[in-house]
């Protein structure tokens, strides 16, 4: 004899109310955080890298590095000047709220004005993880190829933000475009996206008046 | 390799609404579109929950398929994994209508 008990609690909920709990601490301290993900060789340091210079001194910026084992990204993002903190997930795929909070405290949030959060090269999960950022920005890349939207739907429809990295490559690789766009477009209607070239800089520039925007506005509806 | 989270997640979820009463089964409802593994949450669900009440307790785990609905024709089609386009109409206007669940929808207690 058993008795059913009704439940319906997201699996996520334990995770998500301290991903909550981090939001409210970096909105205290006045901090902007974005949670960048992608897949493995995408350019996701070097992309923090040329953040770092397409800003020019116009933010504060402090950095998060997630990666299975190595501090290698850590060490790139400090030797740029930057303050970096390495989170090693010990051979988890993914960053999740308890990792962010324990990495803020190693951070001088009252002096930054935004948080890149480097996620582990992974296109499966880490969109599933909340991990208390504002915002979680993709980056695909041209050689990865166009039907990534279409295998990793769930990776598509968890950003707020897309960049396609590497379009100095597209004279060289086969990929749609077009094809690329209609299921992103699909998966995520509206979706702002910037095209750049971490190699050549291209498209850098709009990014980052994007970027000094959003910490703006953020910062305005905090008071 | 998040299914131990997720799994602890689950374990969690059920104990505290279990109140001191014996878990036999756990309900899970999960849509295509969530990324888990069955097999690797029950590998770390029979570890993670023994000694606690809902150590034996069976897993159970409704698959929701993904689903699309055209917003153009209102066709309902399961997305082959190369397009999203209506067969119906060719229309790329679609949403998404089912695959994204990730819930414990019930426990059954002794």
């Amino acid at each position: 004899m058993s008795t059913r008990i009704p439940i319906i609690e997201k699996i996520m909920s334990a995770n998500d109310s301290i991903a909550e709990n981090n939001r409210g601490i970096l909105d205290r301290a006045g901090v902007f955080a974005i949670n960048i993900m992608a897949s493995p060789g995408a350019g996701k340091t070097s992309f923090i890298l040329k953040t770092l210079d397409a800003l020019n001194g116009r933010l504060k910026l402090g950095v998060i590095e997630g990666d299975l084992a190595t501090s290698i990204d850590a060490e790139k993002a400090m030797a740029a000047g930057l303050p970096a903190v390495q989170i090693n997930t010990g051979g988890e795929c993914h960053l999740d709220a308890v990792m962010l909070a324990d990495a803020l405290p190693a951070l001088p949030l009252q002096d930054l004005d935004l948080i890149l959060v480097e996620n582990v090269g992974n296109l499966v999960c880490p969109a599933n993880f909340q991990i208390g950022t504002h915002l979680n920005v993709l980056i695909a890349s041209i050689p990865e190829g166009d039907d990534k939207p279409y295998k990793y739907p769930g990776m598509y429809m968890g950003m707020q933000a897309l960049i396609i990295n590497k379009i100095d490559l597209l004279p060289y690789v086969p990929f749609n475009m077009e094809y690329f766009q209609q299921g992103v477009e699909i998966l995520n209607p509206g979706v702002t996206v910037f095209p750049v070239s971490c190699k050549t800089g291209e498209g850098m520039d709009a990014w980052a008046d994007w970027l000094v925007e959003k910490v703006s506005t953020n910062r305005s509806s905090e008071k | 390799m998040h299914e131990l989270s997720i799994t602890q997640g689950i374990l969690d979820i059920a104990l505290t609404n279990a109140g001191a009463r014996k878990i036999k089964k756990i309900n899970l409802v999960i849509g295509q579109f969530s990324s888990i593994v069955d097999d690797s949450v029950q590998f770390y669900w029979d570890i993670i929950s023994k000694d606690t009440l809902a150590e034996g307790s069976m897993l159970h785990f409704e698959r929701i398929p993904g689903e699309m609905t055209c917003r153009a024709c209102g066709h309902v089609f399961r997305p082959n994994g190369e397009t999203f386009t209506c067969p119906s109409c060719s229309s790329i206007s679609v949403r998404i209508s089912k695959g994204n669940e990730f819930q414990v929808e019930s426990i059954d207690v002794e």
